[in-house]
């Protein structure tokens, strides 16, 4: 394109006047193009500073707490004898700021949130790709891309007000709002993605690959399951990556149903509370220049940084793998 | 013996191939009745003085007008913000930028911002837009604490971080399936660079970025996390308006200064923390529908533009 404008501007009339207007042509097209970068940089800008701010507020909460005391406090009884506890309790006044019920608050609803929409994404998206009708595909694919753009305020409020109780009557948990719920929750959002990204990776791959093993002889399900999953492999998992990103950053479903009592435990069937749902109902009350204030950036650090790692592990698969299949 | 074998793996086969059926069905079952049940329980409460009234009795009676309204002026801003900054960004990815390092790293943050949990925007929000911009801007022009504080533009802001990469992505698509034998007519015609976008490439890519437009508000008015603490708030008497009056003619504008309700912080207030969260069950859900109802016209418009769009480029 670079010649077309070079030919442009070397055949334009050649007259004292012309050269003016051509000086002002090219003056105005590169201070376009100038304007124009300057916007492109707008997506790798909000990202520096996002990174500045999380970390100008949340690096005060170790200069004021410590990394240590974000893992465990130690605690001097009446007796003398000291015992470590694992405690998220800001307000108190020995507040403790361990962050490890709220990591495994987060695992607790994101790792079954993530099995369940595996399971279920990854069977809707060969659904879609493999073995819907052509004409029923056209239609299915934007129903759960539809379904992917429910706001998470309403299957946070449905599993508030229906989920709990229908589970509540058929499991009899020791908790009403507990990990369980919330994570039934978490995966209604999360299964249209991977199912939207599974159909994605399934349909990136050739033609020909489906044809050759239909011509040695191989069935439906054996294309499938020998040909076409093993080579969207990477595809797919990088969807479950993506997904189980969405699942730890993902706020008002587990903050309505999850019960927010921060409980070390690995019963899913007890109220837990996760990073995001801290943030969320902490940081209204909080006031700012605190050390629990910096420590909820300090938290927002820890999403920002697991978030962001997933998503470059995802984004390198994805990369990776449209290499592999231009070739 | 051979023919034996073919036929079980043949019935492994269609039970796998059901299964994968069933699943998908399932879910697309369970959504719908999800779906149904908030429409069953909802439609009840929806009527003209519910969209049209202000919330009455300690939020206990009456309608949601006040967080409708507050969803379109927020809503209304972001778009301002955010489309005019990821379209630019856009043209300099797909017109100018040549590929190189540089630009694989600004496409990986833009798939990387949108991987941010929406929480974390808040805390940027927060930390970026109330403390650092606006308290900054209340000490160099000396005016208190106005802008400072939790606000309607500052919402607006975050949420139009929030949603640029679907702006920025919906354009890139666009711009990228307008043919490249029309830029080369274009230029062929002595057409300069910024011409032949602003007269070839732009007209013709108009669907996609209105695509990424509807998508982003539909985005943006369901978000909840992000502005739970720049200007949500519970119940205001008052809508965020103010006149804006030059000499005696006076126009009613929306005020980016004032806190506002939220339709998607009304249903998590009034299930969580309202006084009777039993009573006003009928209001939840129907401003749950009214949610719902809002974001799917939004996006059921958006898959229709897109679905043509990508049919008239003949390339469905």
């Amino acid at each position: 394109m670079n010649e077309l404008e070079n030919e442009f501007y070397s055949k334009s009339v050649d007259s004292k006047y012309g050269k003016r207007i051509k000086k002002f042509t090219r003056t105005k097209e590169s201070l376009i193009k100038f304007f124009f970068t300057i916007n492109g940089l707008a997506a790798l800008i909000f990202i520096i500073l996002i990174f500045i701010f999380l970390f100008k507020e949340g690096f005060r909460a170790l200069e004021h707490i410590g990394l240590l005391d974000f893992l465990y406090t130690t605690r001097i009884g009446a007796d003398g004898t000291s015992e470590t506890v694992f405690q998220w309790y800001p307000t108190s006044d020995e507040p403790r700021y361990s962050l490890i019920p709220l990591v495994l608050g987060t695992l607790l609803t994101a790792v079954p949130a993530t099995i369940i929409s595996t399971i279920f994404g990854v069977a809707a998206g060969i659904y879609l790709s493999e073995v819907a009708n052509p004409k029923w595909k056209e239609f299915l694919k934007p129903l759960i891309e539809l379904f992917a753009g429910i706001p998470t305020v309403v299957i946070g409020f449905i599993m508030l007000v229906i989920g709990a109780s229908f589970f509540n009557d058929l499991l009899h948990p020791a908790n009403r709002l507990n990990a369980f719920v919330a994570s039934i929750g978490l995966s209604l959002v999360i299964i249209p993605v991977i199912a939207s990204l599974t159909e994605d990776a399934l349909h990136s791959i050739p033609n020909e690959l489906r044809m050759a093993s239909y011509g040695l002889g191989a069935t439906k399900w054996q294309t499938i399951s020998k040909v076409i999953l093993p080579a969207a492999f990477s595809g797919v998992s990088a969807s479950i990556i993506l997904g189980f990103g969405r699942a730890i950053g993902e706020t008002m479903i587990v903050l309505m149903a999850a019960g927010n009592a921060a409980n070390i435990t690995s019963n899913i069937f007890l109220s837990v509370r996760t990073m995001t749902a801290t943030i969320a109902a902490e940081m209204g009350e909080v006031s700012q220049g605190s050390d629990h204030y910096y420590s909820l950036f300090f938290i927002g650090i820890v999403l920002f940084t697991i978030t962001f790692i997933l998503n470059l592990i995802a984004e390198l698969i994805i990369n990776k793998m449209r290499k592999k299949n231009t070739f | 013996m051979l023919e034996l074998r073919k036929k079980k793996k043949d019935f492994v086969g269609s039970i796998s191939i059901w299964f994968v059926r069933i699943m998908f069905f399932s879910l697309v079952i369970a959504l719908v009745l999800l779906i149904g049940k908030i429409v069953q329980q909802g439609i009840g409460s929806i009527s003209l003085e519910f969209i049209l009234d202000d919330p009455k009795n300690n939020m206990t009676e009456g309608g949601i007008f006040p967080a409708i309204f507050g969803t379109i002026a927020v809503t209304l801003i972001m778009i301002l913000l955010a489309v005019p900054l990821g379209v630019c960004s856009a043209i300099y990815l797909n017109e100018y930028a040549k590929d190189s390092f540089f630009t694989r790293i600004i496409r990986t943050s833009i798939n990387n911002l949108a991987g941010i949990p929406s929480i974390v925007f808040g805390l940027f929000g927060l930390g970026f837009f109330i403390l650092f911009i606006g308290r900054g801007m209340d000490d160099v022009l000396e005016t208190g604490l106005l802008f400072g504080q939790p606000a309607l533009i500052w919402a607006s802001a975050t949420l139009a971080v929030l949603v640029l990469p679907i702006v920025i992505v919906s354009t890139l698509e666009a711009l990228n399936s307008v043919p490249k034998s029309h830029r080369d007519a274009s230029y062929g015609l002595g057409a300069t660079k910024w011409q032949t976008i602003k007269n070839v490439v732009l007209p013709q890519a108009r669907p996609g970025i209105l695509t990424g437009t509807i998508l982003a508000i539909s985005r943006g008015a369901g978000e909840t996390a992000p502005i739970l603490f720049l200007g949500a708030a519970f119940f205001l008497p008052n809508l965020p308006i103010t006149d804006l009056c030059i000499g005696d003619y006076c126009i009613p504008i929306i005020n980016p200064a004032k806190q506002f309700m939220y339709l998607a912080y009304h249903i998590f207030i009034l299930a969580t923390q309202s006084s009777n969260p039993t009573k006003t069950l009928p209001i939840q859900y129907g401003s749950t529908l009214v949610l719902i109802v809002l974001t799917f016209m939004l996006n059921i418009t958006a898959i229709i533009f897109r679905y043509r769009f990508r049919k008239a480029l003949g390339r469905l």
